[in-house]
């Protein structure tokens, strides 16, 4: 019990999938102008994680074995899509604002580095099925959180007297570093 | 007995200044020369004018009739010729001219015959409908016509609160009216008690005003109205803080203070009720504050539409470093553009202020979310969130922050350390939200009314076609028959063509004939009009 | 390699087989984003945007036809909400398109009127009552100020009037601090 209380508080704070390991940054720039799209985008990829990290690592370990290593990625990338494709028709059904919002970044959950990332971690760390289903979920939830936080500040910086050169994208950058920066204090957290 | 009291969040203290225009009596306004009586002063729809420039009227003569539900009537304050009907400037915010019927005065001050009520024998109905004619508003400041604020079908009433609170610096119109016409004001309250059949009724005075809270509670002796003191605290006397104060009762967001059994006026407002109802004069008149940077600051009796200079010439004319005027107080008080401007049935206080007595606030600095706004606000709401949003026209989330209860009452511009003038911020931000929403609402019947057209247009089309087609199923083979038909449609039409002649000319007056020809002579013009305006229409598409 | 081979060939058959299912299950009907964007545009019918109607335009913008910068009576305002809405960026109007105008009404000159009801037929929202040979006037309150009486006149009796600032169309201005000068000596202290 206590080892999955660890790999959830680990990957959703101390080993950040967006803001220590840097990965998902595409949407994490892209979609994080709006907090409705924001949240919207976290529940999505945090679904498509999830699944996506429970389905790999049976394919990992049923389908191909040993032998077929070499198509791991390729196994990998084919069931993520497919999870795409499944949450991006779920969407469009039934909140046709959110698919309107999220637009191309809601099918580009398939090429985020994240999701592939967290499959691949998975198998690296011979994490077991629970395992993998928690690092799943809690790389989700932590990016959600990141994705989130991040909207909001950003939603909150439309309205500030920033200077004008910095205004748009140069000022949403800078937060990001400092949210990662923020981040970053979370490592002594678990020793 | 003693009121237990309660007390509402934030609040502020600023300078009193009370004692400078309590000095002397309510002097009463000599009449003008000319009074100008816009036909709006209160909230709602503007009054029709009733009259024309050169007309005679008499004092209390209605001349505008309310318009609508949400109206008030308008009357003459005294006798005399009506000498225009034009847009005036009015104390508004905004400085926009407003329709207001201009009176030469007589000097008469010939009454109209006075109509009193007895009100124990009246309807509720005839006696609502007499404030409405009498245009009784609330003369707190909002100015909201009585006739709708107490109509009882609405609610069922435990607490009736007058307000004679005055919480505002310098206004001392309620005070001196409380301490001189006392008895008058329990008259009025009597009314309101008919009329309202409240389980009990309090007044509410700051302890600033002992003159006045003794007087008042000499005066409704045995009357079964209890008359309390309470603390001097801004904004103590706005609705919903007096109501926390004197019953606990907080009155929740979007809802009026009726729906949680109390009803709350203004002292002014029951004084005005006595005097329409009573004595049946209408609101001609009304205690208005001259003070600030004033040579002899004192309290006028003076007539609705009184020029305001005229008022502050009374009060020994004005220190030669005044700087600017408001109408109200520091707080809340509306910026005059001219000493041109009419007294109205809201104008409480006339204030000439020097750049000594309330220096000009120094320019804005950047929000430092101090919160100090958040503690001083009244209606516990935050204030520099509100900013941020407004500045940024972020007007959805300033909406979810309860942009809407804020009561504008200034006590975060007041305390705030970087002098934003936060309630600028809100206004803006409210009026924009209250333009958005009619656009929608406009957009919305458009929508209805084209969709409306759509569907009639395709009925009226398949009608057509039904109707073709019946006919052209029905119609006989026979081409003779065809044309026979034709031609007698034809010689239908012809004959009927022939018989057409305008109708009702006959044994017409000959004013009215030569109205016709005048008009028969404009129809042709244009068209012989045309060619030399051709050239004027070309350059201006 | 045929091992390799019939792994990959399960997967897409499972996949497939979940996806057609889904694709029927969650078959989206019509597009309800075009009621959205129907709510912000203004109404007006006007067809500056080049389409029938404000619906066919939204119909138009829905399915990526037509940019969102076309509807000139919803100003500004209207494509920032727009671009709001469906995520995009703020286009502003172009300079070969029309401009927005000040909110007007049109008024019939009424003596010059000859009845001839081409106006009622072009007026999209029915604000203009009036028979034919009668004189025929315009609902302001109704009048969405689209113009489309305009041309149909033939005797050039409507003109457009833009709507007068009063009391209750009045708005508070955004809050400008006026930039003063700090007296010599002050700044230093």
């Amino acid at each position: 019990m206590e080892n999955y209380l660890l790999i959830l508080i680990g990957t959703i704070l101390v080993n950040n999938i967006v803001l220590t390991k840097m990965l998902g940054l595409c949407p994490f720039f892209g979609v994080s102008k709006k907090l409705e799209a924001a949240i919207g985008m976290g529940a999505a990829t945090t679904f498509v994680l999830t699944v996506a990290s429970g389905s790999s690592y049976l394919i990992n370990q049923y389908l191909l074995g040993p032998d077929l290593i070499y198509l791991r990625t390729l196994s990998f990338i084919v069931v993520i899509a497919g999870i795409v494709q499944f949450t991006e028709m779920f969407i469009h059904k039934v909140s046709p604002i959110l698919y309107q919002v999220l637009g191309i970044y809601l099918p580009l959950i398939t090429t985020n580095c994240a999701v592939l990332g967290i499959a691949l971690l998975n198998v690296q760390s011979n994490h077991n099925f629970i395992e993998s289903l928690f690092f799943g979920m809690g790389g989700a939830i932590g990016f959600s959180l990141a994705l989130v936080a991040f909207a909001a500040m950003r939603e909150r910086l439309e309205a500030a007297d920033v200077p004008l050169h910095f205004k748009g994208s140069a000022i949403a950058m800078v937060t990001a570093g400092l949210l990662s920066l923020g981040f970053m204090g979370f490592s002594g957290l678990v020793k | 007995m003693k009121r237990i009291l309660h007390t509402f969040h934030g609040g502020i203290h600023p300078p009193q200044h009370k004692l400078e225009s309590t000095q002397l009596p309510i002097a009463l306004a000599p009449l003008p020369p000319k009074l100008v009586i816009p036909l709006i002063q209160h909230i709602g729809t503007p009054a029709q004018p009733l009259v024309e420039p050169g007309d005679l009227v008499l004092k209390g003569q209605v001349i505008g009739q309310p318009e609508g539900a949400i109206s008030a009537a308008i009357h003459a304050s005294s006798s005399g010729r009506v000498v225009a009907l034009e847009p005036h400037a009015i104390p508004h915010p905004s400085g926009i001219p407003q329709l207001a019927v201009v009176i030469e005065v007589d000097g008469d001050d010939r009454w109209v015959e006075h109509s009193p009520l007895d009100y124990r024998t009246a309807e509720r109905g005839e006696l609502l409908s007499r404030l409405k004619a009498a245009g009784v508003v609330g003369l707190g400041g909002a100015v909201f016509p009585s006739h709708v604020k107490l109509d009882p079908q609405q609610y069922k009433l435990q607490t009736l609160i007058l307000n004679g609170a005055e919480c505002e610096p310098w206004i001392s119109s309620d005070d001196m009216l409380m301490r001189e016409r006392a008895a008058d004001i329990v008259k009025g309250i009597d009314i309101l008690r008919y009329l309202l059949g409240p389980q009990e009724i309090i007044v509410g005075i700051e302890d600033n005003k002992p003159e006045a809270i003794a007087a008042l509670r000499s005066a409704s002796q045995g009357c079964g109205i209890e008359v309390a003191a309470i603390p001097t605290i801004y904004p103590g006397g706005g609705e919903r803080q007096l109501i926390k104060v004197l019953t606990g009762k907080e009155v929740p967001v979007g809802v009026r203070p009726f729906n949680v059994g109390v009803v709350c006026t203004n002292i002014a407002t029951a004084y005005s009720i006595h005097r329409a109802v009573n004595l049946g004069e209408p609101v001609i008149s009304r205690i208005v504050t001259v003070t600030g940077n004033v040579r002899q600051p004192r309290n006028f009796e003076a007539l609705v539409g009184t020029p305001l200079h005229h008022l502050i010439a009374l009060a020994g004319g004005v220190l030669p470093d005044t700087k600017r005027y408001l109408m109200g107080g520091p707080m809340m008080g509306v910026p005059l553009p001219s000493l041109d401007v009419p007294l109205v049935k809201a104008s409480n206080c006339i204030l000439a202020l020097s750049e000594q007595l309330q220096a000009p606030p120094p320019p804005a600095l950047p929000c430092i979310r101090c919160t100090r706004c958040a503690d001083a606000c009244p209606m516990d709401l935050g204030p520099f969130e509100l900013y941020w949003f407004a500045c940024g026209k972020n007007f959805g989330k300033a909406q979810e922050y309860d942009l809407f209860d804020c009561i504008e009452c200034a006590c975060c511009d007041y305390v705030c350390p970087s002098h934003i003038p936060l309630v600028h911020y809100f206004r803006f931000a409210k009026s924009e939200i209250w333009a958005r929403e009619k656009e929608k609402e406009a957009a919305d019947a458009a929508r209805q009314r084209h969709e409306f057209r759509q569907l009639r247009l395709e009925r009226e089309k398949a009608e057509k076609m039904a109707k073709h087609a019946k006919a052209a199923g029905t119609a006989p083979s026979d081409s003779d028959a065809k044309k026979a038909a034709i031609q007698a449609a034809l010689e239908r039409a012809k004959a009927k063509k022939a018989a057409v002649v305008p109708k009702n000319v006959e044994n017409l007056p000959p004013q009215a004939q030569h109205e016709i020809d005048q008009i028969e002579a404009r129809r042709a013009a244009p068209h012989n009009a045309e060619i030399p305006n051709d050239t004027d229409s070309a350059t201006s598409n | 390699m045929l091992i390799a081979l019939a792994v990959m060939a399960l997967l897409a058959a499972v996949i497939g087989t979940v996806l057609g299912y889904a694709a029927i299950k969650f078959k989206v009907e019509g597009n309800p984003l075009v009621e959205r964007i129907d709510a912000i545009l203004p109404q007006t019918q006007c067809g500056q945007c080049g389409f029938p109607g404000c619906r066919p335009y939204a119909e138009a913008i829905a399915h990526g036809e037509a940019e969102i910068n076309r509807c000139p009576p919803g100003g500004e305002e209207g494509i920032h909400r727009l671009a709001d809405l469906l995520g995009v960026e703020f286009k502003p109007f172009g300079e070969d398109q029309a401009q927005p105008k000040p909110k007007s009404v049109a008024v019939i000159d009424e003596p010059l009127c000859i009845g001839c009801t081409l106006c009622i037929q072009a007026c999209p929202v029915d604000a203009i009552v009036g028979a034919a040979k009668q004189m025929h006037v315009i609902i302001a309150d109704q009048c969405t100020g689209c113009e489309l009486c305009v041309p149909p006149c033939p005797v050039e009796c409507i003109r457009m009037e833009p709507i007068a600032l009063g009391v209750n169309n009045w708005k508070w201005d955004y809050p400008v601090a006026e930039i003063t000068r700090i007296p010599h000596g002050k700044a230093a202290s």
